[in-house]
């Protein structure tokens, strides 16, 4: 470390130099920030750790010391080089050096930025009347805030007007009930029925959204969003459903019961098939609500009528969490589980015997070691949650992302687990992933919690590391243009003909439109060309009293 | 120049933010060994890796660059510059095998925030890569003042680049694979050759030139032309008003 220390004093552009041994700690920065002033000191590189978690506090100690904040460039020589090459003393001081060059080099290069504060409009809009929607507009109303609950149908509801109650016992027909009630009630609730949105414009703190409802025309200024656009249930195309009305789907058999419709309630014997249309080919996640659903429609089943025969034919039995519990309760009161695997599974025909009409399930019983045949009356089928082509819709019109299986995608799973990498937006319900009811409450009032903690500024800071445009430069190839689909850039007309403008609210700061321009007229701030080449032509220590690549597209 | 053993080659390397660079410091966390070689400058994405910053890391020496950015769904941006890393990835290593560069000194990989020890083998393996192929020039038989004088002139094709892939090149596709296919298919060689190849020559003509007034022999000589060629590209110089011939040293000089 001292040679590091004192190699450092005698670079370009070095006045001071020192070692800490807790450079993090708060006495060390009110040191840092005491000789920024003291030397009057315009840039401060920090050798340490990484900047990934480090970079926000030193900023602070720049500001501190009373210079901007953007003046300030770590070299990450513990990660990125003591801890890795820990055998190689030699060589890695010798890459310490080199970083701290580098660093130094790219401080000397570097810009005082303005990070600016933009306005927040307190209102929001929640996309889909939904659980998850009606819980989150109820969850931000009870905060204070204005909001537009847009639902595509004419009523509110969603999904869950057919899922009667869960297999805790939960009625969710009167929660809904209730809920909707409040939310007609509530004068800081405004509902749009038949809705469609026409197109989304704005940021975050600052949205425009324009939609029809019920054939008039909207428009909606907002501050966040929340979507809720929840997801549809598979229709099957195997085990003879669609041809022949004894099969039937896990939420039409909640339907049955919920009026106790002979055509089930006749039955003798009942079959379900779990993991219809989930994990497999193209659709490989596990729908997670299926396995629990065909426990709770057993247990009522029996409860209607004893001495009916259930058979759940599945793959893994997922009751998640504590549904565990009703998984063992099905078990004692005689439903019978059988499991089968995708490469034999469950073949179903329809026959006649002694006059009865019967479908005939057959499959292998994993136990027995032989073919099980269960003749039934009726076959209720598990299938998937999939995503609904709303989805796909909602992508587009707010830039953001889907996953592969077509379900919106959060910007981290832990870290940001109801936030969409584009700012000021937000996700809840099974539009996310297939959830139980419980969870999706869980999950509404959780994006409700971000979505308020954002409208509750006054003012959002935006960063300064955005892209700009210098118009002598530009020759309007729209390379940058067409490269952004944050849709930062845009063409304006100036008195030299039309010049790509950076919108710095919308632009992310990645640089990609930096690297596809011809001109270098478009550049990423904090990381322009200039920052990076001193970056490069320090890398090598020889290479540095060479004449550098002067004409390399400047 | 030393190989083998003893050579140690020097690696740039620019990594995304958000996954690789969190690999690598991973790997720190982790304290998986590796290979000094690498100095790692930090971007926010893989997609702002403009090809002269490539060009010019070899031009100043070193031997191998790396670029390292998220898996390909998984950028941290709408914008997925990590598509667009990679087509620039396959225009940066055309542009190296027309001046002679080995391509793949340049390497482009994909490591997770998760993947630390990903990130030590990928950096043990192209150090190794490197370590056969020697110092920059060396395998390919390059005299490094040539080299140089190609590589500057290859700085040069990069606008052109640039406006071609916006016009003919960018494309969107789903896995490494097709970009594969597609960069080193028949159609995409001819634009590319169209665009490059003429101006490459003269660029490099006029650079040699720069450094005094060369007789079309010299320059043949220096290029591995055929004094056809050259006398083709020194048409082209002089109809575009690059060079002048002057009759006092009886010899073409720049205009
Ligand atoms: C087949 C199936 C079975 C289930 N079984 C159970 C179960 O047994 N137990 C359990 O606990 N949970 C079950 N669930 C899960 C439960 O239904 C959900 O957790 C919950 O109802 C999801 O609510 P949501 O608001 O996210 O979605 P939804 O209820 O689907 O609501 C989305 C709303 O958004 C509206 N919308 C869609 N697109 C737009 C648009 N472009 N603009 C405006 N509005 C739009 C829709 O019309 C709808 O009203 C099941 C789900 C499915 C699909
Ligand atoms: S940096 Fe990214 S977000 Fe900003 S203008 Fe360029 S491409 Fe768009
Ligand atoms: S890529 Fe550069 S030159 Fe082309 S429009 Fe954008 S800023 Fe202008």
């Amino acid at each position: 470390m001292p040679s590091v220390v004192d190699y450092s004093k005698g670079l370009k552009n070095v006045v001071h130099a020192e070692a800490s041994l807790f450079a993090c700690s708060t006495d060390t920065a009110k040191e840092i920030s005491n000789t920024i002033r003291k030397k009057g000191l315009n840039r401060v590189v920090v050798a340490a750790c990484t900047p990934r978690t480090h970079e926000p506090l030193f900023r602070d100690t720049l500001r501190e010391g009373g210079i901007n904040q953007y003046f300030y460039d770590m070299a990450n020589i513990r990660e990125h080089c003591s801890w890795v090459h820990s055998k190689e003393k030699d060589s890695a001081t010798l890459k310490a050096k080199d970083l701290v060059r580098m660093s130094v080099a790219r401080s000397s290069q570097l810009e005082p930025l303005k990070e600016f504060d933009l306005p927040v409009d307190k209102r929001a809009v929640v996309v889909g009347g939904g659980l998850a929607g009606m819980t989150s507009a109820l969850g931000l109303a009870r905060q204070g805030f204005e909001v537009s609950l847009l639902e595509k149908k004419p009523e509110l509801g969603g999904m869950a007007r057919r899922v009667r109650r869960t297999l805790e016992g939960m009625d969710i027909q009167a929660h809904l009930d209730e809920m909707i009630q409040k939310i007609y009630h509530h004068p800081l609730i405004h509902v749009f029925h038949d809705t469609t949105i026409t197109e989304v414009s704005g940021y975050v703190g600052n949205f425009v959204t324009r939609l029809m409802s019920e054939g008039r025309h909207f428009e909606l200024h907002h501050g966040a969003v929340i979507l809720a656009t929840g997801a549809d249930e598979y229709k099957p195309t195997e085990y003879l459903y669609g041809r022949d009305e004894r099969v039937v789907t896990q939420l039409e058999l909640e339907d049955f019961l919920d009026k106790e419709d002979k055509r089930v309630m006749d039955s003798q014997s009942l079959v379900m098939i779990q993991c219809v249309g989930s994990r497999q080919e193209g659709r490989n996640y596990c729908s997670r609500v299926c396995c629990g659903q065909a426990v709770k429609n057993a247990l009522r089943l029996k409860e209607l009528k004893p001495e009916m025969e259930i058979y759940i034919l599945y793959r893994d039995m997922r009751t998640y969490g504590f549904r565990e519990d009703f998984y063992r309760e099905a078990a004692s009161k005689d439903v019978k589980f059988i499991r089968w695997e995708p490469e034999h599974g469950p073949q179903v025909e329809s026959v006649e015997e002694d006059g009865r009409g019967l479908l005939r399930i057959r499959v292998p019983d994993q136990v027995l070691g032989k073919e099980l045949e269960i003749d039934a009356d009726t076959l209720v089928l598990s299938a998937a949650v999939v995503p609904s082509a709303s989805s796909k819709e909602m992508a587009k019109l707010f830039k953001v992302s889907l996953n592969p299986d077509g379900f919106l995608q959060e910007a981290h799973v832990k870290l940001r687990p109801v936030d969409f990498s584009a700012e000021g937006v937000f996700l809840c319900g099974i539009n996310h992933y297939p959830k139980h009811v419980t969870e999706t409450i869980s999950q509404a009032l959780g994006a409700a919690g971000r979505a308020a903690s954002l409208l509750s500024h006054d003012t959002i800071t935006a960063s300064g590391s955005v892209c700009e445009v210098d118009e002598d430069e530009c020759i309007s190839c729209g390379a940058c243009i067409s490269a952004c689909t944050y849709g930062a850039i845009e063409f304006y007309d100036t008195a030299k003909g039309k010049k790509a403008k950076v919108n710095p609210v919308l632009c992310k700061g990645d640089g990609l439109c930096n690297a596809k321009c011809p001109t270098s007229a478009i550049s990423l701030k904090h990381y322009t060309d200039d920052e990076v080449f001193y970056q490069i032509d320090s890398a090598l220590e020889a290479s540095m009293d060479e004449p550098a690549l002067g004409e390399v597209n400047r | 120049m030393a190989s083998g053993h003893d050579f140690d080659p020097k690696i740039l390397g620019f990594l995304c933010n958000w996954c690789c660079y969190a690999g690598a410091d991973l790997a720190g966390v982790s304290r998986y060994q590796y290979a000094p070689n690498i100095r790692i400058i930090r971007l926010m994405c893989s997609g702002r890796v403009d090809p002269a910053f490539v060009i010019r890391a070899f031009f100043n020496g070193h031997d191998g660059v790396f670029i390292g950015g998220c898996w390909l769904g998984e950028c941290h941006y709408v914008t997925e510059g990590n598509y667009d890393a990679m087509s620039m990835m396959h225009l940066t290593k055309k542009l190296l095998k027309y001046i002679g560069v080995n391509p793949n000194r340049l390497r482009l990989e994909w490591v997770s925030a998760s993947e630390g020890i990903r990130f030590a083998e990928v950096m043990n393996s192209f150090t190794d890569e490197l370590k056969s192929m020697g110092h920059i020039g060396e395998s390919e038989g390059q005299d490094q003042h040539m080299l140089k004088i190609k590589l500057e002139a290859a700085g040069k094709m990069i606008p052109y680049l640039k406006l071609v892939e916006r016009e003919k090149l960018r494309v969107r596709f789903k896995t490494e694979e097709e970009y594969d296919e597609y960069f080193n298919s028949e159609d995409v060689n001819h634009v590319f050759h169209e665009l490059i190849a003429d101006k490459l020559v003269m660029s490099e003509i006029l650079l040699l030139m720069a450094r005094g007034a060369l007789s079309n022999g010299e320059i043949s000589e220096a290029l591995a032309l055929s004094p056809s060629d050259v006398s083709k590209h020194m048409g082209n110089c002089l109809s575009e008003g690059l060079v002048r011939y002057d009759p006092a040293k009886k010899n073409y000089v720049l205009a």
